[in-house]
């Protein structure tokens, strides 16, 4: 068991008001943390300092490459940094149009990310797109048509699938079933499920939906007013949360 | 192989005047491997919190719980789902399941967590559903619209799919019939000559004469 990220004391203001006050997070691989919150209480500013799309103002993240070097992410060079993001990591957003390119066919989605790791031979990557393509239950006839007409289910199983192509062992998601219909939102959290555990990934996963965080992580981490004010194993986060904050958020889930 | 010392256990619900509840104090008792013991006592005495405390599932903040000699109130979250994953086994008396995801599925999870290859764990978990009377037409559906008493039979095809050191049994036979009350007593006493240390709430005295090996009262633990 070991440590694939490590960031400590990252801090992030907006004008007077800091959506990350001197955090620490460590991910050990094939860990899936979950960051829950409510809006506003700076998880996703948190997110995307650790994927490398805000600077923070303060602090330090490392990560373990594949070679088994620790990187300084906040001082590296920017192309390493666009090819760490094209190969060993991925980000999965909530919007899939702010990860697809609508305009441009759903195999080309998937292929562009192979061809940026040096594939160039077509029927090679158009065999691989075709196979991931089934993998997240879309029929590969639909390999030419463009994003644009695809439900908004299956564009987030295609999102899903241009990340996860190329075998990344760390993935960023920001609400991934949040636009989405509770019965596309089952089937696409088990698929994520299998692949974490089938590829051995480590993710880190912010969610308002207390019931996706339950299903989904390992370990909670709850935060409020850019702090940290509650982190544990999952079900004892949600079964026995020791922080009023925490308390009040369980308390008030609603059951069907 | 479990060993608890000293563990007390309060609640306290932050957001109300009055929320500090005190359930447990000073609980002390092992568990040794091949040996199934009860929690018995009152409802309310805490017997589902004491065995939610040795599962990690609440938090314990006095006293300590050695799982194979390892105190887990030291251990980080990570190295507990891991040891959870590696030693010990939960049957609740609720199934709490992903929706959509079949019965089969739900059974293997455990097992591929472990690294089986699917063949086995789909013949292990085949095998266990079968055991436990759950018709093949139901594998490949989820089990949350089933009856009570076939939910609880998956949740026990889960617990028992694999050889955990510790099993914890949360009322395993409640809603069910006596042919399968059976076959779970069985199941239990298979587990126990293969090493497993189980500890459990079982209000039917029946099952507790014909299992456990010795009773533990956990209202001698009551903290009111």
């Amino acid at each position: 068991m070991e440590q694939i990220l490590k960031a400590k004391a990252i801090n992030k203001k907006f004008g007077d008001v800091y959506a990350c006050n001197n955090l620490s997070i460590e991910l050990y691989t094939g860990e899936v943390v979950g960051i829950v919150g409510e809006s506003g209480s700076g998880k996703s500013t948190l997110l995307n300092c650790l994927s490398g799309s805000l600077v923070p103002d303060g602090g330090n993240i490392t990560y373990l490459d594949r070679d088994n070097n620790w990187l300084d992410l906040l001082s590296l060079p920017e192309p390493r940094k666009r090819n760490l993001l094209r190969t060993e990591w991925a980000f999965v957003h909530q919007n899939p149009r702010d990860g697809l390119r609508m305009a441009v066919s759903a195999g080309g989605n998937i292929g562009e990310r192979l061809m940026a790791i040096g594939y160039r031979n077509y029927s090679q990557i158009r065999a691989e797109a075709t196979e991931w393509i089934e993998k997240v239950e879309i029929d590969a006839i639909r390999l030419d048509d463009k994003p644009s007409i695809f439900s908004g289910g299956m564009q987030q199983r295609l999102q899903i699938a241009k990340n996860l192509i190329t075998k990344p062992r760390l993935i960023f998601m920001d609400e991934p079933t949040g636009g989405l219909d509770v019965s596309v939102q089952a089937r696409l959290l088990d698929l994520i499920r299998s692949l974490v555990r089938e590829l051995g990934l480590s993710v880190i996963i912010v969610t308002h939906d207390l019931a996706v965080a339950r299903f989904m992580a390992n370990r909670l981490i709850v935060m409020k007013n850019g702090k940290i004010v509650e982190t544990g194993l999952t079900d004892q986060v949600l079964d026995d949360p020791q922080h009023s904050y925490t308390q009040l958020l369980v308390s008030s889930i609603l059951k069907v | 192989m479990l060993e608890v010392k000293n563990v007390a256990k309060s609640f306290n619900l932050k957001n109300l005047d009055k929320g500090k509840f005190s359930v447990i104090r000073d609980a002390c008792f092992n568990v040794n491997s091949g040996e199934c013991v009860a929690l018995i006592g009152n409802s309310g005495c805490g017997k589902s919190t004491l065995m939610r405390m040795i599962y990690g599932n609440y938090v314990c903040a006095v006293g300590k719980i050695y799982i194979d000699k390892e105190n887990i109130l030291d251990l980080k979250a990570i190295e507990m789902s891991i040891l959870r994953k590696q030693k010990m086994g939960y049957v609740s008396q609720f199934l709490r399941v992903l929706p959509r995801v079949s019965t089969i599925d739900l059974v293997m999870e455990p097992l591929l967590d472990q690294f089986e290859s699917r063949a086995r764990a789909k013949d292990i978990a085949e095998t266990l559903l079968s055991r436990l009377n759950l018709s093949s037409k139901l594998w490949h559906l989820s089990p949350l619209t089933f009856s009570g008493g076939e939910q609880q039979r998956v949740n026990i095809a889960i617990g028992f799919s694999k050889d955990y050191k510790l099993l914890l049994l949360d009322e395993p036979t409640a809603s069910l019939d006596r042919e399968n009350k059976r076959i779970v007593m069985d199941m239990i006493s298979e587990k126990k000559e293969k090493g497993s240390a189980i500890l459990g709430i079982f209000h039917d005295k029946e099952v507790r004469d014909k299992v456990c090996d010795r009773e533990i009262d956990v209202s001698n633990f009551s903290a009111s």
